[in-house]
């Protein structure tokens, strides 16, 4: 058993680069892999082959990883087609999605100071859909139109999107506690 | 993560903090996001006849870092002609509040917050 460590992670997995993902086959190819890198499998080898097993082990895990959350594996594919998506420079999101994430934010400041569970939940249930929705128009940029530029822009919506999903769980936990 | 005292300061007594009517004369508003950490900052100037920023307000929601850098570019614009506030570097920022570089960007965000502000008092009164 070896890997060849230059092969991007959905060749490792034997899956198509795409991001609709069967999310079982990429857990059953992880597991078989795993299996066969392990380690532990391979105690009565050299040191070196210790070690070159460790690595690959180490490559496999970090490729589940990537690709099991839809996000990563988004940001993933943009890497692979060369598109950077600047999360951390590019500020210029447009003044409208701005101002409805400043919108969304303030109302959940408002809903956690007011104790306002059944607010939050409602924040929560609309913020799922707008979520879901989101994520569509960026499997179609990926995987029909292979638009990067276009899904480099929705992967830094979702980054945000991700942040508010964060904010209200933690706010509803909060008030739970 | 330890924040700097400087840091804390501004996080537990912003500067600045809020809106203004909608109506003011001279207002111009900067929005910038940070995809990275999610972070959203808005940005006020208000500008005096003679170009120079009287007043700036600030509303961001994010870390300790975030709220901090919009905070202190409140106070550093206030007296600047638009050219001079266009001059603040997000360098000073972090050095100012010796911002450890993984909240750098935090000072990137309130640079460019300027720039939109500045950006949107110029497309209303140049037009």
């Amino acid at each position: 058993m070896s890997i060849d460590l230059t092969q991007d992670y959905f060749a490792l997995f034997g899956l198509p680069r795409r991001y609709a993902l069967d999310e079982g086959a990429l857990e059953a190819a992880w597991h078989e892999l795993q299996g066969r890198v392990h380690p532990d499998r391979h105690a009565h080898l050299s040191d070196f082959e210790k070690r070159r097993s460790m690595q690959w082990a180490t490559r496999v895990n970090e490729g589940f990883r990537v690709l099991r959350k839809p996000l990563a594996r988004a940001q993933y594919l943009l890497e692979l087609a060369g598109v950077d998506a600047a999360l951390e420079t590019n500020t210029a999101m447009s003044a409208e999605f701005l101002m409805e994430q400043m919108e969304w934010r303030e109302a959940v400041e408002e809903a956690r100071e007011a104790a306002e569970v059944s607010e939050l939940e409602d924040l929560h249930r609309r913020l799922l859909g707008h979520a879901r929705e989101v994520r569509g128009h960026l499997a179609a940029q990926l995987d029909e139109h292979q638009d990067y530029e276009a899904a480099a822009d929705t992967v830094r919506r979702l980054m945000f999107i991700d942040k508010l999903q964060q904010e209200i769980d933690e706010a509803l936990l909060a008030l739970e506690n | 993560m330890a924040y700097s005292e400087k840091v804390l300061d501004h996080y537990e007594n912003p500067r600045n903090v809020g809106s203004f009517g909608k109506e003011e004369e001279g207002v111009a508003t900067g929005m910038v996001g940070a995809p990275a950490c999610g972070d959203v900052m808005k940005l006020q100037i208000k500008v005096g006849k003679d170009g120079v920023i009287e007043d700036a307000k600030f509303k961001t929601y994010g870390c300790g870092s975030a709220i901090a850098s919009s905070s202190l570019v409140t106070e550093w614009v206030k007296g600047k002609t638009l050219d001079q506030a266009l001059d603040i570097k997000n360098t000073q920022i972090a050095e100012e509040l010796a911002l450890p570089p993984v909240k750098i960007h935090c000072s990137i965000l309130a640079e460019d917050a300027i720039k939109a502000a500045v950006a949107d008092y110029k497309k209303k009164h140049e037009a």
